[in-house]
């Protein structure tokens, strides 16, 4: 083990940031398992940043596994597609992993199906343009599986005037518990390189990057020798193991040291940053047909029997992902979707794990302890925990006075809710939750004054 | 030694005059003219700056009355007699606006609608708990019942009676639009006082599943629809919308047969206190219980 740490050579970083204690070490070593088909599959149509898809199948119809049963609804969307073969039981309202009853498409399995592909089939991606590449990912139904869900297309297209010189895998997975991301490169590694080949192929960048947390050397190892059989120049960069390095604005900043100015986007600084997980869906998806059906998805935590790395189809309720991994170990866990620090809780195992969902994770009360609030000490280790070094003890004051229009004088909107100051601080003031409520005061503000409604 | 000292005095005295005249020359170029009736209006205003007028305060508005673009009336915080008083000096129409008042579209509090979940973070507001997967109660769409709406109102119109739900006191609403604002859920809408047929759901669930979540939800099962007048109720997305162009046809009737009480009339307050207990007063109109009271 020692070994292979120094192989890593030097590690590079961002600056401020927290080192929350990892607990990966309940999954990491877990293979990625396949879960059996179960009887019903929910699939919201608005999974993904954006407009929502538009079904194009009717109540009763008969689909197959990866037929498209909702089309995108626009640019900025992407379609979906059946994980099973079976029949549509109902286009109604279910709930979603954000709290909100959305429309979505219900399917119910046929007891017999497999997973055989009938309808799709692999695009060789030699004979595409870059239109239709494009058009293929958004056919394909790719997000961003990092935990945003923005559709891959979109940001696969480069606007006019500007350029991509780099491109970079994120799998830096920086968020305690989950390790999905972890086994996909250990387990997909050449995917990932054919995926980053395909990629180059459209997006001819400089360089490619691939970024792993040192925590990772097994991942880093397998990667270094996939790179070096591929043609292209792909380097796989070793991170320090920080929170929230994975963030893109910060692996930029650590890989090329530039950073991204407030407001823009990583493309503003010629960067292309996208999930391992992303990447590897695409691949299979030109090579196999496979659109995004299924994901891996990281069941941790110690509240529940057996942690590990399950391939779900999407759709799946998150009740039998569950029991898929031995049930709770506690009669009332807390559950979340997605990692400890920037995860949603849920109210309820009714939800369907979605293309963002990277982790499910139960927790007992000895893990989630209630917090009291105190007055601010002025401390001043939520500054120097801010990755983006914006000013959370001053936010947050202005939060409590619902002082919204000032928030926004202190670059509220910049803050992408990492919970670094949250979590570092000792008076336990909820500052990334205020500054949620506040980025949400502001949006809703400018969508009013936007719609001529006076207020 | 004198010179010296008559010196000095002549130069500051000098730099006074120069300065001084610079002033007075700029008073009469610059001067800018306001109605001096803007100040006398603004001081009749309520002074609330409550921006019920659609208006950033009240000296801005008072500037729009002098300006004859709007009618005194529309200040729904002044009194009448303020209105008249305003008119009066103006020697305008005070005009009419019908008064609105905050109606809030659910009736789910702690009794009629369960949680599902407990939230024990530490930002007790409806605004926090509701970037937690949309709150704690299992009907996405329903009152959270923590108060920020009765944080927001300046005129303490808005209590939080023990259900958990915000009761509206229509004789101190001024409609300012405040607690619209403020309730993540959207659940206030500013209805004129005339309008008393109200549909007290968001739901969008139909029949048994939005039962589930809720004892007084709308269940879309449509005899309200049937009982009123055509055209009056209709049935959109699994919930009863009333079309308000036709306000002068809706009569309690409607209400009668629904069997979630979902649709009320509303007379005053949306909840009253009876016999001890908190109930919706579209209930008490329908049951008979008004002696009670």
């Amino acid at each position: 083990m020692q070994n292979t740490t120094n192989a890593i050579g030097p590690l590079q970083t961002f600056r401020h940031g927290v080192h929350p204690e990892e607990f990966k070490e309940l999954s990491c070593n877990s293979r990625i398992e396949r879960m059996p088909f179960v009887e019903e599959y929910i699939l919201p149509l608005g999974q993904h940043i954006g407009a929502p898809s538009k079904p194009v199948v009717k109540e009763g119809q008969r689909v197959r596994r990866g037929e498209m049963i909702a089309e995108p609804g626009g640019f900025v969307s992407v379609a979906l597609h059946s994980p099973v073969d079976g029949t549509v039981a109902a286009i109604d309202l279910f709930d979603n992993p954000n709290g909100q009853m959305v429309q979505a498409i219900k399917i119910k399995t046929d007891p017999f199906s497999t997973q055989k592909l009938a309808v799709s089939l692999p695009t060789p991606p030699e004979n595409l343009t870059t239109k239709d590449f494009i058009a293929a990912v958004q056919r394909c139904g790719l997000v961003g599986m990092g935990g945003a869900a923005f559709p891959a297309h979109v940001k696969f297209s480069i606007p006019e005037g500007k350029s991509c010189r780099y491109l970079m895998m994120n799998g830096c997975e920086c968020e305690p518990f989950l390790t999905c991301d972890h086994r996909v490169m250990v387990e997909y590694a050449d995917e990932l390189i054919d995926g980053c080949e395909i990629l180059h192929r459209f997006i001819p960048a400089e360089k490619i990057y691939i970024a792993v947390e040192a925590n990772k050397p097994d991942a880093i190892v397998i990667l270094r020798e996939a790179a070096a059989k591929s043609k292209l120049k792909i380097e796989v960069v070793g991170l320090e193991v920080k929170y929230p390095q994975g963030a893109e604005k910060m692996m930029i900043s650590a890989i090329l040291g530039e950073e991204v100015p407030a407001g823009k986007l990583p493309l503003d600084v010629g960067t292309m940053v996208s999930n391992v997980g992303t990447i590897v869906a695409m691949s299979q998806y030109f090579r196999k047909g496979l659109p995004l059906v299924e994901r891996v998805v990281t069941v941790s935590g110690t509240a529940v029997k057996r942690p590990a790395n399950v391939l779900v189809p999407i759709g799946t309720p998150m009740r039998q992902v569950v029991d898929y991994c031995g049930g709770f170990t506690h009669p009332s866990p807390r559950m979340l979707l997605g990692g400890p620090m920037m995860g949603a809780v849920q109210k309820s195992l009714d939800v369907p794990v979605v293309k963002g969902t990277s982790g499910i994770l139960l927790l007992t009360d000895n893990e989630v302890t209630d917090i009291n609030t105190f007055n601010c000490i002025r401390c001043g280790r939520c500054l120097d925990a801010c990755p983006l070094f914006l000013n959370p003890a001053r936010m947050g004051v202005l939060a409590k006075k619902g002082l919204w229009e000032e928030m926004e004088e202190y670059n509220v909107l910049d803050c992408f809710e990492c919970g670094s100051c949250s979590f570092v601080c000792p008076s336990g003031i909820p500052l990334v939750q205020s500054f949620r409520v506040g980025k949400a005061m502001i949006r809703e503000r400018k969508a009013r004054e936007k719609g001529g409604r006076v207020s | 030694m004198i010179n010296e000292v008559l010196i000095a005095i002549s130069i500051v005295g000098g730099l006074g005059l120069l300065f001084a005249a610079v002033i007075a020359v700029a008073y009469k170029k610059l001067k800018v003219y306001e109605d001096p009736r803007i100040d006398e209006v603004e001081e009749m205003l309520p002074h609330a700056n409550c921006g019920a007028c659609g208006q950033p305060g009240c000296r801005a508005f008072a500037e729009l009355v002098v300006k004859g673009e709007v009618k005194p009336a529309k200040c729904t915080v002044s009194s009448a007699e303020g209105l008249a008083r305003i008119a009066e000096f103006l020697g305008v129409d005070a005009g009419s606006e019908e008064r609105k008042v905050a109606r809030l579209l659910c009736a789910g509090g702690k009794r009629e609608a369960h949680n599902l979940a407990e939230y024990r973070g530490t930002m007790r507001t409806c605004r926090g708990e509701s970037v937690v997967t949309g709150g704690p109660k299992a009907c996405s769409w329903g009152c959270i019942g923590l108060g920020d709406c009765a944080d927001a109102c300046d005129f303490d119109a808005i209590v939080m009676n023990d259900d958990g739900l915000p009761v509206v006191i229509p004789e101190k609403c001024v409609a300012c639009n405040d607690c619209v604002v403020a309730c993540p859920k959207g659940l206030f809408e500013l209805y004129p006082v005339s309008q008393k047929l109200i549909v007290q759901c968001k739901s969008l669930l139909e029949g048994d599943l939005a039962l589930n979540k809720c004892s007084v939800a709308c269940t879309a099962c449509g005899r309200c629809v049937a009982d009123a007048a055509p055209g009056l109720i209709e049935i959109k997305n699994n919930l009863a919308v009333i079309n308000y162009d036709l306000n002068h046809l809706a009569t309690i009737d409607a209400t009668l047969r629904c069997p979630t009480d979902a649709i009320v009339w509303v007379e005053e307050a949306q909840f009253a206190k009876v016999q001890g207990t908190w109930l919706p007063t579209g209930r008490v109109e329908k049951y008979g219980w008004k002696e009670n009271f």
